[in-house]
């Protein structure tokens, strides 16, 4: 694997910047009004430039630092990882909104399993199955959740 | 007076140990513990979740369950910010801090045990607290306007950016979008929605339990998938590394108190909730220990004050949630709420109105904590088996608790889908090397500082040196001021040293 230096600094001050102006705008867009009566747009805006300021001090801060950050084993790209858990998480939105918590619980388990290297389908399918035991158990008969257990279309 | 205030205690003792109070007191904290450690499901979800049980009950046992819940679901908690870093309970993302590194190193189970101590001694003297000085900490309280809160507010603010790990500016950074996300929302002063872009579930504002999960434990699991194979590390744990070493005690022992000292302070503010004083408590703590650098890696002292400290200020807090009917947290509001349900109007009167909830409130807390260290010892050994689960196990099922907590909380989907976005931000801010934690901060604090700014100027007329003008807020304000300052030179010296060591750094090789 390629080492890239790259300066996170940098990057993490641009992002400041950018949420800051973002904040600015969108607050000055709301009403400011007087120091006797401080509008909703006041406090907004005040923040956003204040992320701004920071942001900068961020990436200025970072020039200086010898920032090379070697790619630590952590930070490696995992993609089938990341796209299994947050697939999963997509899966359970929608299972539980047009099929119920049954099939949803199953999904979410089961599609961020098989993000780890090492799970076969067949462990994730018994993991899965046996959150749906403790989601009807626990949840749907103990707590008395109010998610249906399974239905069909919106619910 | 503090006779009679010994004797009120007493007779509270009796309400609480009245057999049918007595019942639904464990009840309450078995089922809170219990609720608690499901990540994803913290005290605000166990309440909400029992909550319809207590109609039918009558108001003492109702009030009494409840406060069982609060607490077996707080430590229930700490459980899994220390062992999993899921923080459900604000407060308790500081624990995560030292908490989380303490169990990668295989000493997760002595912190829960210290916690566990911290959080007894804190409510302990909390309660002590709240039984004889009631009168004068209400007298205090009526000194403090929205002036005084806001400099307040203000100086725990900066304190607790500038405490987390790395940089002091990305902590203010960080505080700063919790402050944005903390507005979110409807205006409370005029109506007006702010950075909902059109979504209708946000018109409520961010919710806190998504925010949390997607921050601490989405973002978590995307960054250790296929990195970890269990979270003890594979860490052989046997019987004796539960138990806190006596150097881990003594250690832990100063920071208790500190942690106590600075949750009862906060408790006498009146709305200003347990995470402000969690935050400060481990902010002083690491200003105060002769190892900076130990925090943020595993520091036992970074556990026992930040616990100590919420646990302090919650006791505490009770005072002014009762009588003077002005909630700290989102849990206490519930709790409120549970009072006007059953037809108690909290308030000054409510000592002499209904003697029998206060005093025997008071009492079950001591009865509560107890019962909790008496459950939870035999139980930190099964909790801390949870670490060995493999990883590829554990994480999924956690997603689950996680999706199915955050829906419970509004039984809405929507809030899932912040768990989601939530997850990659905290991922991305955590590459980027930002600690989430005084995003939380800012978060919880932001609604408040913006209304009592607002508040302040407009009694003042639009005059900003009224924060200035008055004493209290005028001493705030400068301790805020000098805190940027010994961080500025701090920069600065750290600059010098770094510039001098760049350019010896780059003549040596020449000589």
């Amino acid at each position: 694997m390629k080492k890239r230096e790259i300066n996170k600094d940098y990057y993490g001050g641009a992002l400041m910047i950018l949420i800051g102006l973002g904040a600015t705008f969108e607050g000055a867009s709301y009403h400011l009004g007087t120091l006797i009566r401080t509008g909703p747009g006041f406090f907004p805006t005040a923040i956003g430039i204040l992320l701004v300021v920071t942001g900068a001090i961020i990436a200025i801060e970072g020039i200086n630092r010898a920032n090379v950050i070697t790619a630590e084993a952590r930070a490696q790209a995992e993609w089938r990882g990341w796209l299994c858990i947050l697939g999963g998480i997509v899966a359970f939105i929608v299972l539980g909104k047009y099929t119920g918590l049954l099939p949803a619980t199953f999904a979410v388990v089961f599609i961020s399993a098989l993000g780890d290297n090492q799970n076969t389908v067949k462990a994730a399918a018994l993991l899965a199955s046996a959150m749906c035991v403790i989601a009807i158990v626990v949840f749907w008969w103990m707590l008395q959740l109010q998610f249906p257990l399974l239905t069909w279309g919106q619910s | 007076m503090i006779e009679k205030a010994a004797l009120d205690l007493l007779y509270g003792f009796q309400i609480a140990f009245e057999p049918h109070n007595f019942m639904w007191s464990v009840f309450g904290v078995v089922a809170g513990n219990l609720v608690g450690v499901l990540p994803g499901l913290g005290a605000l979800a166990a309440i909400s979740i029992l909550l319809p049980i207590t109609y039918t009950m009558s108001p003492v046992a109702a009030i009494l369950m409840l406060a069982g819940i609060f607490y077996g679901s707080m430590y229930g908690g700490a459980i899994g910010a220390i062992l999993l870093n899921l923080p459900v309970h604000s407060p308790h993302a500081v624990t995560c801090l030292d908490g989380y590194p303490l169990t990668l190193k295989g000493r997760g189970g002595a912190a829960l045990g210290i916690a566990m101590m911290a959080s007894f001694v804190a409510a302990s003297v909390g309660i002590l607290v709240m039984v004889f000085f009631s009168p004068v900490l209400a007298e205090i309280a009526f000194k403090f306007g929205p002036t005084e809160v806001f400099s307040i507010m203000l100086l725990g603010l900066l304190a607790g950016s500038t405490m987390s790990k790395g940089s002091a500016v990305k902590g203010v950074a960080m505080t700063l979008i919790g402050l944005l996300l903390g507005i979110v929302g409807t205006d409370v002063s005029t109506g007006d929605l702010r950075f909902t872009f059109g979504l209708i579930p946000l018109d409520d504002g961010v919710d806190l339990v998504a925010m949390v999960m997607g921050l601490f434990g989405v973002a978590e699991f995307l960054r250790s998938v296929n990195h970890m194979t269990a979270i003890g590390g594979g860490l052989k744990m046997r019987f004796r590394d539960l138990i806190p070493t006596k150097e881990e005690l003594k250690r832990s022992f100063w920071p208790m108190l500190r942690g106590t000292s600075v949750g009862t302070f906060f408790g006498v503010l009146p709305g200003t909730g347990p995470t402000v004083a969690s935050f400060v408590a481990y902010a002083v703590e690491r200003k105060v220990t002769k190892k900076p650098e130990t925090f943020g890696h595993g520091a036992i002292e970074g556990v026992a004050a930040p616990e100590a400290a919420s646990h302090s200020k919650t006791q505490v807090d009770f005072i002014p949630t009762m009588t003077l009917g002005i909630p700290g947290d989102a849990v206490m509001e519930l709790m409120l709420g549970a009072l006007l349900i059953q037809g108690i109007q909290p308030g000054p009167q409510l000592i002499t109105a209904h003697p029998d909830i206060f005093w025997g409130l008071i009492a079950s807390f001591w009865v509560g904590n107890l019962l909790l260290v008496v459950l939870n010892v035999p139980l930190i050994g099964l909790w801390v088996k949870l670490l060995r689960v493999p990883y590829k196990y554990l994480y999924p099922s956690a997603l689950f608790f996680i999706a199915v907590g955050c829906y419970s909380t509004q039984n809405s989907l929507f809030q899932v889908g912040e768990v989601l976005v939530f997850g990659i931000v905290g991922a991305v801010f955590a590459y980027l090397e930002f600690s989430a934690a005084p995003i939380l901060l800012g978060y919880v604090l932001g609604p408040m500082v913006e209304e009592n700014f607002r508040r302040a100027l407009l009694i003042s007329h639009g005059n900003l040196s009224v924060f200035i003008d008055r004493p209290i807020s005028a001493s705030f304000l400068a301790a805020s001021i000098l805190l940027i300052l010994a961080q500025v030179i701090a920069f600065a010296v750290r600059k010098r040293r770094s510039g001098q060591a760049a350019t010896t750094g780059q003549e040596s090789p020449c000589t």
